[in-house]
């Protein structure tokens, strides 16, 4: 009887060893069934040269973004699932700014953030700029906030610039006034060698400085990145607010349970 | 298995305090599913207010302009058509509008803000047909001289004056409904928004 | 004329019902007088779990299609707009994709339960053979559920599962046509899958748990001792003596599980709703593009075993056929295990080390086939795969074998505390 009550875990313990091994091996598989992939999740970003963990809890943040967004990206890319008022009621932004500052003139509170591309920018771009809603899931925060951090001087392409994170990239450097330009070195490190490629890491040397600091454009990408990543699902906040509740409630159901259980089961021990 | 040294009264307890908090549990669960049900973002968007320019629209012609997937009329009345709002209400239901079924700025016998700018959903209070508008009086087919025009709903015959007033005897219970519209310059209507000083006009 | 009083002497409205359906009866049969062995552990609560997740498919997937939209053109936007646009939409679509993935985790540890205790031998041979076709289904069912998106995994998903049919020879190439209704996938496969996955296929689900558990109720549970409790009845009352009424015993017992299942579960649903990319994956946030195959195709983490066996077979002759009958027949071989395993003990328990180290073996191989399937197919991995293949087989093929050789210990009389 104390055994069981010392046994700690919701599930009563037998007196049979074998079966308590039985029953931890049992959590363990569940456990590295459900976190046992953690590993390969982090990995998601392995060969971007920059990191990045967004937080759209920091409404000051997205709010910049936004305004990043709509004022440096707006003209080619569209948010086409994206609506103005959603827009305004999630980030705090009240209805007149939001008129005033981002909304195109005639578009009504309940449009969606639509470019001003003209029909043939797939002449001037090679092919029409995306829909960019979803980007920051389809190809993740860290990928969004690299790929704008990584255009260099590549006098073979067209435009001049090139991008380590997608290589080839139609799109000029928008944001180049801003961060100024950058050079490319690959760092050779001693590993090399070895299969696999990631071991060349990559370096940016400032050849012509922007209008911000780099600490500055830094930021000014972090603001940027987190608003697509909430873009990409305005009810992000909401679901993790939510989601502490929820587990507060099925910790308390599980505690119950657990008594209950117990209680009838001093029948049958 | 024996049931000796039970607390019944601790069983109990556990039960009714597990069964209540699950039920919690499930009752707020349901809110989710239920709540998905209401009208969406799109549906509610598509549902903005309409602006409309009026300043085309000539005496005792008919605008129809959709608000909310359903039909609004803007007709600008004649003083004739006026004049007739007085003389039916007699026939009426409910000549006063006291049943709710304008927005409290609408009231009298012309039920509008401008008297003879009327804005009315198009749509019959019986079972949601889309009545026409027959300003031809004295038309045999609606009663003949009794006929001072108005709004005859085709699908069950119900009858109403040129303010959307139900005439009695006839299958719909009510006025026709005045959506929430204000003027956002002397010829351009927004529908689906209250005027900005309600008080004032109410 | 007289109604026959019904035998369990309830009175009132519930005595109207009982003398008319058979209410009480059921209720008594299945749930206050089913005894099920006392002995249950860890193993035994991912049949209520599985059952708790079916509700779970069912609810969300109903109101998920009350919003979207099997159409080639408006799927993708339906669901964005199920997840901005809907009330609780974004909730809705969470719980019913975690619930898949959640589906195949209940379901395979509920299996390898079977295999831990012996739940697939005589006399319940039928529950395992109900239980196998219930996974059968649940695969089909998932497959279709996860074309609907039609994102880029989707669209990919569906050429790679429909051209396992154009290995067939002779009428493949036809069948593939007839499949997929048009001569890629396309808006007509969309529109069947969506039938499939939201009518036909639940109802054989559920008509087949039906079966599975009348199956189970007829013959009793089996327990991790794999002993009969009803060999050893109270004389009297005629009660197993190792028995407990499943309600109120398994019922609160089952409470608990559900509770830590549902731990988890929510966990995933608020913080981790991509599940890391293995419940909604990456290239599915990009709308389906017919000219554009994205860098990795991967099937659902579940189906994970069974595409790394249909890639590590070698062609035969220049045609996969070979790789798709062994992926076949990794299921199809699951009908057989009942009277593959021979061994006189049910349990693991009680069995040798060689069944033990067997299942183990096979453990480890399946997990690591797994994990495979989803990987980039290297030479070493190919490698890994077809060694995973041959345990996967191997095991089931030696266990006539380990029986007849195998010592095992005596079973109890009576199942152990």
């Amino acid at each position: 009887m104390t055994r069981r009550e010392a046994g700690g875990p919701a599930l009563s313990l037998s007196k049979d060893g074998r079966r308590e091994a039985g029953k931890m091996a049992g959590w363990l598989l569940v456990l590295s069934l459900v976190l046992g992939a953690g590993p390969v999740w982090a990995s998601g970003g392995a060969d971007l040269p920059f990191s990045f963990k967004p937080d759209t809890g920091n409404v000051a943040s997205v709010q910049r973004g936004a305004r990043n967004f709509l004022d440096y990206c707006a003209g080619c890319h569209s948010l086409k699932y994206v609506r103005y008022n959603r827009l305004g009621s999630d980030l705090g932004i009240p209805d007149d700014l939001l008129q005033k500052y981002l909304m195109p003139k005639g578009a009504k509170p309940g449009d969606t953030v639509l470019s001003a591309m003209p029909a043939d920018a797939e002449k001037w771009f090679g092919r029409v700029p995306p829909d960019l809603s979803l980007s920051a899931r389809a190809r993740g925060p860290a990928w969004v906030y690299s790929y704008l951090r990584s255009f260099y001087l590549d006098p073979s392409k067209p435009r001049g610039v090139n991008n380590l994170v997608l290589p080839g990239a139609s799109m000029p450097h928008v944001l180049g006034d801003l961060q100024g330009w950058q050079a490319l070195h690959i760092e050779t490190s001693k590993d090399a060698g070895k299969p696999g490629g990631a071991q060349h890491r990559p370096a940016f040397e400032r050849v012509q400085p922007g209008r911000l600091s780099p600490a500055e454009y830094k930021a000014w990408v972090g603001d940027l990145s987190n608003f697509m990543v909430y873009a990409a699902e305005p009810g992000r906040n909401d679901r993790i607010a939510l989601g502490w509740k929820v587990l507060a409630y099925i910790l308390l159901f599980w505690g119950l349970a657990y008594l209950l259980k117990k209680e009838f089961w001093k029948d049958v021990h | 298995m024996s049931k000796e040294g039970v607390d019944a009264g601790r069983r109990r307890f556990l039960t009714l305090t597990t069964s209540a908090v699950g039920a919690v549990g499930a009752g707020v669960t349901a809110w989710p599913f239920l709540a998905s049900l209401s009208p969406s973002e799109k549906a509610k968007a598509l549902g903005a207010p309409v602006s409309v320019d009026i300043g085309q629209l000539e005496a005792g012609q008919m605008a129809i302009v959709p608000w909310r997937g359903r039909p609004v009329w803007i007709v600008r009345r004649t003083p004739e058509m006026l004049d007739t709002l007085g003389k039916v209400r007699s026939q009426l239901l409910d000549p006063d509008s006291r049943k709710p079924q304008q927005p409290d700025y609408i009231q009298g016998d012309a039920r509008s803000i401008k008297p003879e700018i009327l804005v009315m959903m198009g749509v019959c209070t019986h079972l949601g047909c889309s009545p026409k508008l027959r300003s031809d009086a004295g038309a045999e087919d609606l009663g003949g001289g009794a006929w001072l025009g108005g709004f005859f709903c085709p699908c069950h015959g119900s009858k109403f004056d040129l303010s959307g007033r139900v005439f009695a005897g006839v299958p719909a219970p009510l006025n026709i409904k005045v959506p929430p519209h204000r003027y956002e310059t002397d010829t351009r209507i927004v529908i689906g928004e209250d005027p900005v000083e309600t008080k004032g006009t109410a | 004329m007289a109604i026959v009083p019904n035998p369990h002497k309830t009175t009132g409205f519930l005595g109207w019902i009982d003398d008319r359906f058979p209410l009480t009866k059921l209720w008594k049969d299945h749930l206050t007088e089913y005894y099920a062995p006392k002995n249950f552990n860890f193993w035994y609560f991912f049949g209520s779990l599985a059952l708790l997740v079916l509700v779970n498919q069912l609810l969300t997937g109903i109101w998920l299609a009350m919003h979207y939209k099997p159409d080639a053109t408006q799927a993708f936007d339906s669901i964005e707009y199920i997840m901005r646009d809907v009330p609780w939409g974004d909730l809705l679509r969470y719980l019913h994709a975690t619930g898949a993935s959640a589906f195949f985790i209940v379901v395979y540890l509920h299996m390898y339960r079977g295999l831990l205790y012996g739940s697939h031998r005589k006399p319940r041979e039928l529950v395992w053979i109900l239980g196998v076709l219930i996974f059968l289904t649940l695969m089909a069912e998932a497959f279709c559920g996860y074309v609907l998106p039609w994102g880029q995994m989707s669209y990919w998903g569906a050429q790679v599962i429909i051209s396992l049919f154009g290995t067939i020879p002779w009428v493949g190439p036809d069948l593939v046509t007839w499949i997929q209704g048009d001569f890629v996938p396309a808006d007509a496969t969309l529109n069947r899958m969506f039938a499939l996955h939201v009518v036909a296929l639940p109802l054989v689900l559920v008509g087949l748990v039906v079966a599975h558990l009348m199956a189970l109720h007829e013959v009793g549970s089996n327990n991790p001792d794999g002993v009969e409790i009803k060999k050893h009845k109270d004389p009297k009352t005629g009660i197993p003596l190792d028995g407990v009424p499943f309600h109120p015993y398994y019922t609160v017992k089952d409470l608990v599980g559900v509770g830590g299942f549902l731990f988890i579960f929510a966990a995933i649903v608020f913080f981790a709703p991509d599940g890391g990319g293995y419940v909604l994956e990456k290239p599915n946030f990009m709308p389906a593009d017919p000219m554009v195959t994205p860098e990795l195709i991967t099937p659902a983490w579940y189906f994970g075993a069974f595409y790394a066996m249909l890639r590590a077979t070698p062609s035969l002759f220049g045609s996969a056929l070979p790789g798709v009958v062994v992926m076949f027949a990794a299921v199809l071989i699951l009908f057989f295990l009942p009277w593959l395993d021979r061994s006189p003990v049910k349990s693991i328990r009680y069995k040798g080390w060689v069944s033990r180290v067997a299942l183990g073996v096979f453990s480890v191989s399946f997990l690591m086939l797994s994990y495979l399937g989803m990987q980039h197919p290297t030479a070493l991995y190919t490698l890994l795969a077809r060694i995973g293949t041959f345990v996967y087989f191997t095991y089931f093929f030696s266990l006539p074998f380990i029986a007849r050789f195998e010592k095992t210990r005596p079973e109890p009389a009576r199942v152990t505390e």
